[in-house]
């Protein structure tokens, strides 16, 4: 009987995990002694000089490290010494509030500009000038502004998250269809209750599109404004573990980065699911 | 005529030109009246303004001159009275069949707690045979299922009158015969007051007392209105053997294949009052067709009664 392709696919995942390790394990370990030299001047070369191994951590040590910091994520010795869990911590927390203040402005001013032809189209070249932005360049006015780093990371991310969910918010809002409408007018359904039970439905799998690329780019940036800001999370972290020269925590780092990144996206992904309608 | 239940009175639609043309006008001097418990139909060739006709009845658009009167008042806006099936359903797709049924009851009765909007939706289910359906989503529906969701939320709110824009043009010919069947036994058992859109002639024939035929726009006018000279207690199966079948059938089809084209002419009569149009009786007064017995070709029944 053959496998089904869930199963298949499983197994070749395992296939290319082992492959990769493989590779990885065989490209930095080191070809043995590769010259007759000074052992004292060897010292100062280091291995990769001497032995041929890579500067570059082995699958190995990523996994003796990994597990170190999954055991105690959340210890503390100093502001250059926390855990990966607390760092982690600081950067979700960030991507939470300026998340949700972009949610609950966007979500109710998108709904508005949807439902006004008129806004709709007068805030329109506003909305595409704003929107190409690189978040980072608002980070210079937001510390003159804000003065307050922490405030300012916080700021960025409302500001890249707010514009995909403010315009799918209108556009969803603004193309829900007319039939649908027409209903509630000829069964003298009130305004309020138009915009609750039939535009909000019509509407949430487009809004839920918008909120799924915002959550995405506020990750993405965090990391970027923290290792401006500095102080704490994953991005500072990063730009941290760089200057100490761990290579090893770096890509530990960058492997949890995509995880919850993952895990951010699947969230709202299940949201999505419970919002969705086939027509 | 100005006891009608409804009346339409000298509507006109004009549309705006676009650019700077000249402005269309689809139709206008449009009247004629509803009477209560009457099932009116509405036959002419796309273009000449039959869903704006409806869409104005129901309030969704406005007219560019004349109005809608029911029961002596103006209309102004969309009303609970007046429900609408829509062409393609315009079923809520988030929402189950009940869900969708019961939108429309709890806009009729905001007053009504669960079980009771519950089992008034559940009356109307079964009436339009979706029984066991009731959980079930539009996706997941076949189209004359969800025409039934449609025709059904449009009963549920016991609406003063049943508009509808060609609600069965969108279903394939077996459906079409068992939806207008099952209409025809509801709207006979609750004497309910209806508009339909159409242009399928046999579905007037079986559904309408009073067809109204329009001419082609643009300026379209209530040509001719036709009184259905079939008894009531009609059906898709008889009824092409009532000696008055082919003579109504062959006035219709030769409105709509000839007349309404060259109507313009008829137009310019000075008999033609477009207040009062002419109402005729096909086969009436004419030489009865002969009834078709059954096995005989039908043609030799058709040619027999010319």
């Amino acid at each position: 009987m053959p496998l089904s392709l869930g199963l298949r696919a499983g197994l070749l995942s395992v296939v290319l995990f082992i492959a990769f390790i493989a590779l990885w394990h065989a490209a930095v370990s080191g070809t043995g002694k590769v010259a007759d030299i000074d052992p004292e001047y060897a010292k100062l070369m280091g291995a990769s000089a001497v032995t041929g191994a890579s500067a570059m951590p082995g699958p190995g040590d990523i996994g003796v490290k990994l597990w170190e910091h999954l055991t105690n994520p959340f210890y503390d010795n100093g502001p250059n010494d926390k855990g990966i869990g607390i760092q982690l911590g600081y950067s979700i927390l960030r991507v939470l509030l300026g998340f949700g203040l972009a949610v609950v402005t966007a979500i109710p001013l998108g709904f508005l500009i949807g439902m006004s032809p008129l806004f709709y189209k007068a805030l329109d070249p506003y909305i595409q000038i704003l929107k190409p932005i690189s978040p980072l360049a608002w980070m210079p006015l937001a510390l003159y502004t804000i003065k307050d780093s922490n405030a300012s990371a916080i700021f960025v991310i409302y500001i890249c998250s707010v514009w995909p969910m403010l315009l799918n918010t209108a556009f969803g809002v603004a193309s829900v269809r007319k039939e649908w409408l027409n209903v509630a007018r000829t069964l003298e359904v009130g305004q309020m209750r138009t915009a609750l039970s039939v535009i909000l439905p019509a509407a949430a799998p487009t809004i839920m599109t918008g909120v799924r690329i915002s959550i995405g780019i506020a990750w993405l940036v965090i990391v970027a404004a923290e290792m401006l800001v500095g102080g704490t999370g994953i991005g500072y972290f990063v730009w941290n573990e760089w200057n100490n020269l761990s290579i090893t925590n770096v890509i530990i780092a960058i492997l949890s980065i995509g995880v919850i990144g993952m895990l951010l996206d699947q969230a709202l992904g299940w949201l999505a699911r419970i919002v969705a309608y086939q027509e | 005529m100005s006891t009608s239940h409804i009346r339409i009175e000298g509507l006109r639609k004009t549309f705006p030109a676009p650019r700077g043309g000249t402005a269309v006008t689809v139709f206008d001097q449009v009247w004629f009246g509803i009477e209560k418990g009457e099932f009116v139909c509405l036959i002419g060739h796309s273009g000449c303004g039959k869903t704006t006709v409806l869409n104005i009845l129901a309030g969704l658009d406005e007219s560019s001159g004349g109005g809608v009167i029911v029961n002596g008042k103006e209309i102004t806006g969309p009303s609970l009275d007046r429900a609408v099936i829509f062409q393609h359903h315009a079923l809520l797709p988030w929402l189950s069949v009940l869900g969708n049924i019961a939108f429309a009851v709890r806009s009729r009765h905001p007053g009504w707690d669960k079980a009771k909007v519950r089992a008034h939706c559940q009356k109307y289910i079964d009436l339009v045979h979706l029984s066991g359906a009731e959980l079930k989503k539009p996706s997941q529906l076949s189209g004359g299922m969800k025409q039934r969701v449609g025709i059904a939320r449009a009963l549920a709110i016991e609406p003063d009158i049943l508009l509808m824009d060609e609600p069965f043009s969108a279903l394939d010919a077996l459906t079409r015969g068992s939806l207008q069947d099952e209409l025809v036994s509801i709207c006979t058992a609750t004497q309910q007051t209806s508009f339909m859109i159409t242009h399928d002639i046999d579905e007037a024939i079986l559904l309408a007392d009073k067809i109204v035929l329009m001419s082609n726009g643009p300026e379209a006018r209530v040509c001719e209105i036709v009184e259905n000279t079939l008894p009531k207690g009609r059906t898709r199966k008889d009824m092409h053997r009532h000696p008055h079948y082919y003579p109504m059938r062959n006035h219709l089809l030769e409105f709509l294949v000839n007349r309404a084209n060259s109507f313009k002419t008829e137009l310019s009569d000075p008999g033609y009052d477009p207040m009062h149009p002419p109402v005729t009786r096909p086969g009436v007064g004419q030489p009865a067709a002969r009834p078709v017995t059954t096995g005989e070709p039908l043609l030799d029944a058709m040619t027999a009664g010319r």
